[in-house]
């Protein structure tokens, strides 16, 4: 007996209009592969390349109420950004982090689209100079990656060094976001 | 065994056990199913921020389905009664299939309790406390409705 997508959708709607949901997710297609998205009522809060782990941890730090929805804005912020149309996204964020990762993100959040920077330069910024390794935990932890774009983030030397979806999309984000500009 | 108990995301849950809910229910309630499967899970999504651990989560959902279930079937032909005194009488599933077409025939606890005992596989603990009742209860509710079922078979036949 299966439901159908009739019901399936009005329960779902139902779920939502009582207010009885944690978190709203839905799994968006991208050119850097499928993208786990999700967001509670205070602004997109996750965003990952690995849906199965991702959706058991936002369940942990944000409520295990998780209901898959489609995420209408956000998706299509996303996609304006990959077709080169978006260089900023205007998206409510909830982040719920320790302060210190608070500082470093909200700097984070301010490096310009098509630029990097350092680990180091991101330290000294959110008034921690001496942290440049705890940053790169901060940007390996990264919750919401793209939309804080912890990909313009590089080694002393130039070097890429690590990003939490693999090198080759860090490679790939900075070469879209450098051919937009050019 | 601690993987097992872990409360999963409320949208994998609801994705196990969405289909054989609405089909218990059908059973149960026939046309009247679907707003009685909304129910069920709006109640679920309501308690599941509260839930301990994530043991019996089948047998907790099929609780919900059967409350509302009975508010439903109860509010339309009342309370029935049965003989709890007879010996109790389990069927083989094969006969069960045979029967199943009657079950709507039954009174609600009965019909409850026939269809999660054959048509579910639950243990009489769990169907008496979706009954809100006990194990005993639950098996004397159980071999009543199959009597009725068998006897109702034989005035056909």
């Amino acid at each position: 007996m299966n439901v159908t997508s009739e019901l399936d959708a009005r329960f779902r709607a139902a779920a939502i209009a009582e207010g009885l949901v944690d978190v709203r997710y839905d799994l968006v297609d991208s050119p850097v592969g499928e993208l786990f998205v999700a967001e509670t009522d205070r602004g997109l809060c996750r965003i990952s390349y690995f849906p199965e782990p991702a959706e058991e941890e936002v369940a942990r730090v944000f409520g295990r109420r998780l209901l898959r929805m489609p995420l209408d804005r956000t998706r299509r912020e996303l996609d304006e950004y990959f077709e080169g149309r978006r260089r900023e996204f205007g998206l409510a964020l909830d982040l719920r982090v320790a302060a210190f990762h608070a500082d470093v993100l909200r700097e984070l959040a301010l490096v310009p689209y098509g630029l990097t920077t350092t680990y180091g330069t991101l330290a000294a910024k959110a008034g921690h100079p001496k942290a440049a390794r705890a940053v790169g935990t901060v940007m390996n932890r990264n919750p919401i990656p793209i939309v804080l774009p912890c990909h313009r983030v590089v080694g002393a030397n130039g070097a890429l060094t690590g990003y939490a979806g693999g090198l080759d999309i860090k490679r790939r984000l900075l070469e879209l976001e450098s051919a937009v500009l050019s | 065994m601690e993987v097992a108990e872990r409360i999963p995301p409320f949208e994998r849950f609801y994705l196990e056990h969405r289909d054989e809910v609405l089909g218990y229910l059908r059973r149960l309630l026939g046309q009247r199913a679907e707003d009685a499967w909304q129910e069920t899970f709006l109640r679920a999504l309501r308690a599941y921020g509260r839930l301990r651990h994530g043991k019996h989560l089948r047998a907790w959902v099929f609780t919900i389905a059967t409350n509302v279930a009975m508010d439903e079937l109860r509010a339309k032909t009342g309370n029935s009664l049965f003989l709890a005194d007879e010996p109790a009488v389990e069927l083989r599933r094969d006969a069960f299939r045979e029967l199943e077409h009657l079950t709507g025939g039954l009174p609600p606890t009965e019909r409850a309790a026939v269809v999660l005992r054959y048509g579910y596989d639950l243990p009489y603990d769990a169907i008496g406390s979706a009954l809100g009742s006990n194990e005993q209860a639950a098996r004397a509710a159980a071999s009543s409705g199959v009597r009725r079922l068998r006897r109702e078979h034989e005035r056909h036949v």
